[in-house]
Formats: structure tokens, sequence, C-alpha cells
């Protein structure tokens, strides 16, 4: 018998996620039942897992303010703050 | 280079074959920015060059349809950070005023409202609106395929290995290494060969010294719109014009339809070494830090080289080779080949078609490296 890894949550939008040591922002984002956390850059339309190994950068998301995380590959950590990224993500940069 | 002599003299009636070694574009085309400036020029014959191929790039834009090659007439910003930066930036503006480049000194206020990212610390700068971009493998596709509907033919992978000449030693057509095509005759050749193109001038027996310089180039991740023009610092202008054989870097900034932002350009002389330098690109990060501080927090997605082909006095080389009549050059552009490509084409198509050229060639002769070391 092996025990289950430990518990804890972060937030996604301010809502808390629950997840495992190890598991994957997007695997959290997908067993919370959300499919989706971006929108893209010229139509708006939503993200989520495409490959979910790395390859196809779909699943970009913003992880503590910092956009263009690959959600499939970050490792979900206590405390973290992760949010819907909008385009680039880098909305406060234009000019 | 090659696509835009092929593109003027099929415009001008002449019957083209352009053979490439590799794949459309595969050369420097596809390791550069696509830049067509008149700002980094000092007056004499390559800023005449590039003002003719500036309008040129233009007509050529309204031609195959701007979006189609992402051309955009965005201008260019120089920045100085020093007020001596700023006087030496003066005093070549003053000059390039004298020959029709439209350059405009401005001060900080209106620096920080073309590009309202730009470091505080710059003091001024200016403003040069005849700057513009294309992406360059759009353009020579596109200027391939007019050149092509015109009754063009294109050999892609297509390597030449020597040049056909006659009883008198004209050059009467090259010799590839196709088998459907292993010969091709022409009354022209045209060496638009880049970087390579010194090679290829040794084979024909009339060389000229083109040699390859390093240049890196840093692509960030997508961005909405940061950089509104082409940003470079008054230190570039140095740079383009200098003989040193060390590492020079002096940061071009501008952003592209894709949303990724280009930052080069370094140059080296290290022949064609493709090795990557760490210590290189971190320099050239640094510098662009220095000029847009938000890119600090910006990550990389890659970074490509290229070889820019240059000569020793800076000059392209353009014209008829008196050593092997029948062949002429087109190459020697350094890293403004995108941005000449547009005047070269054209004035070899007017020598070709009998007319006068708009410019003088004699600057760009081929045989004028023979003359300089007896």
């Amino acid at each position: 018998m092996t025990t289950p890894p430990p518990g804890f949550t972060f937030t996604f939008d301010g809502e808390p996620v629950p997840a495992r040591s190890g598991q994957s922002v997007a695997a959290a984002l997908i067993a919370s039942g959300r499919r989706s956390w971006r929108h893209t850059r010229t139509e708006g339309r939503p993200r989520g897992v495409f490959c979910g190994i790395g390859v196809c950068f779909d699943c970009l998301v913003t992880v503590n303010g910092r956009p263009n995380h690959r959600a499939c590959l970050v490792e979900a950590r206590p405390g973290d703050t992760v949010s819907t990224q909008e385009g680039a993500g880098h909305d406060d940069l234009a000019c | 280079m090659g696509a835009a002599c092929a593109y003027y003299c099929a415009t001008a009636g002449l019957r083209v074959s352009v053979v490439e070694r590799g794949a459309i574009g595969s050369g420097t085309t596809s390791a550069c920015e696509g830049n067509i400036l008149v700002s980094d020029k000092e007056p004499g014959p390559e800023l005449d060059l590039a003002l003719l191929s500036s309008r040129l790039w233009r007509r050529i834009g309204e031609e195959l349809v701007r979006s189609t090659i992402e051309y955009e007439a965005k201008g260019g910003v120089v920045v100085a950070g020093s007020p001596d930066s700023a006087d030496g930036l003066r005093h070549l503006t003053a000059g390039q005023r004298t020959t029709g480049v439209d350059a405009v000194d401005i001060g900080p206020d209106e620096l920080f409202e073309l590009e309202p990212n730009v470091t505080r610390q710059a003091v001024g700068g200016a403003f040069y609106a005849q700057d513009a971009q294309v992406q360059p493998v759009l353009a020579t596709a596109q200027l391939l395929r007019r050149a092509r509907m015109l009754g063009a033919t294109v050999h892609p992978g297509t390597g030449v290995t020597g040049f056909v000449r006659d009883g008198q030693g004209a050059v009467t057509g090259v010799r590839t290494d196709s088998a459907d095509t292993p010969v091709l005759y022409a009354q022209w050749v045209i060496n638009a060969a880049g970087t390579w193109a010194g090679q290829l001038s040794e084979l024909a027996g009339a060389p000229v010294p083109v040699l390859p310089r390093k240049g890196f180039i840093l692509v960030t991740e997508p961005l909405p719109r940061v950089v509104r023009h082409k940003v470079y610092t008054a230190e570039y202008v140095a740079n383009v014009a200098s003989s040193d054989a060390g590492l020079e870097t002096s940061v071009v900034v501008e952003g592209t339809r894709a949303g990724t932002v280009l930052i080069g350009a370094s140059r080296e002389r290290v022949g064609f070494d493709r090795s990557i330098s760490l210590p290189v690109l971190r320099k050239l990060a640094a510098q662009a830090i220095g000029v847009f501080p938000f890119l600090a927090d910006v990550s990389l997605l890659r970074t490509y080289l290229g070889f820019r082909p240059y000569c020793p006095d800076h000059l392209p080389v353009i014209g008829p080779d008196p050593r092997a009549p029948g062949l002429l050059h087109a190459c020697g552009h350094e890293g403004a080949g995108i941005g000449l490509a547009g005047a070269t084409g054209h004035l070899l198509a007017q020598h070709l078609s009998g007319e006068k050229p708009d410019l003088d060639l004699t600057p760009f002769r081929p045989d004028r490296f023979e003359e300089a070391t007896p």
C-alpha cells in the first residue's frame, strides 16, 4: 500500500483548487472540472490541454503573475496564484 | 537578392532562370530581420542606393500587396543614451538630410511619445520616417512568384558547380549538380550567392572578396504592441560602419506581425562558425534591456544566427565584371541585403536592358579590389 501524497490547494482566478504533491497545474485544473484557462491572442478562443506533454504550447497559463507557463509541465505548489491568460498575457506592456 | 534580380529582370522582359542551391531564401534571407533602413548609413554611395531602394520597396509593396510580404513603413527611432551620442547623431542627421533622408532630431519628450516603453535614461534621438521592414522570406517567395508569372523558372535544390565559357572567355551559362538541368545556358549570369558569392566568383575566375560576418538575433515570446518602430541605439551606426574584427554588439529592437520582438544584432568575424555563444547572447539581451527596461521580465523563445556578406570596404558589388564578360555581381551587401535588394535588382535590370541605370554603378564595380592591392 502506498499512501497518496499530501493534498493542498492553490487558487485559480481566485477560487481554491485542490491538488496533490507532484501534480501538474493542468492535471489539477482538469480534475477540478475546468477545461480551459487561456484565450487566444487574435480571436479570444478558449484553450486548455491539447498535447499534454509540453510540445504544443496550447495550455499556456499565468502562474504567480508570469504568463506563458505550460500548465501540463508546471508542478502545482501550495499557495500558487494561477489565473486565466488573456492573449499574450502581457497586456500591461501594450503601448 | 537573387529574387529581387529575377523580379526586376523578368519585369523588364528578360527570360530568367533562378538557380538556388538550397531552399528558397535559405541563406542569409531567413536569418536576418528584413530591415529596409536609410537611417544607419552615412552619406555616400550606399546611402544613395538605400534611398533608391526604399522608394522601390514601397512600389513593390503596392504591387505585391503589402500584407503578403508584411511590408510595414513603421519608421525608425534612434535612441541617444548620452549627450555625446546625441551630438554625434545630430552631426549624422545633418549630413543625411542633405542627401534626401527624412531625419528629424528629437528631444526626450518626443522620444517617449514615439516609444513609450523606452528607457527614461535616454536624452533624445532621431526619427526616420523612411525606415521600413518586410518579412524577408515572404518577400522572397512573393518576388519569385511574380517573376514566375512573368515567365521565369526557379530551380531550388540546384547548386552551381562551374561556369560555361565560350572561346573568347565570356561566361555563357552555369553547370549544376542537378541531373535534370546539368547545364543552363544564358547570355548573362548574375552572381547573387549572398555570403557564398566570394566562393562562386572564384569558380568563375573573377574573384570578389565577400566574407561572412556572424550575427545573432534573439526572439522574445509573443507580446502585444510594445515597440512601435525600428529602434536602435546611436552606437549602432558606428558599429555598422566598423571594421573591427572583434565582437561588436549594438542593439536593434523591433516588433513583428507575429507578436514576437526581435533583438539584434551582434557582429563577429569568425568565418562560417555556427556555434552558439552564450556570452554574446547575454550581452545582446543586456543591451536590449538597457534600451527597453520592460524586457527584463520577458522570456526569450529562441535565437538564430546568420552570416552577413561583407566586403573589406563595406560597399556591395553590383554590376558587370570586365574580367569575365557575361558575368554580373549582386552581392556583398552585408547586413543590408534585404533593404538594398530592390535597388540592386532594378539597376542590374536597367543595365541588362540597355538603359542608363538610375545610379552610377562605378562605386560598386567588381574589379575595384584589384586596383586597391597592386
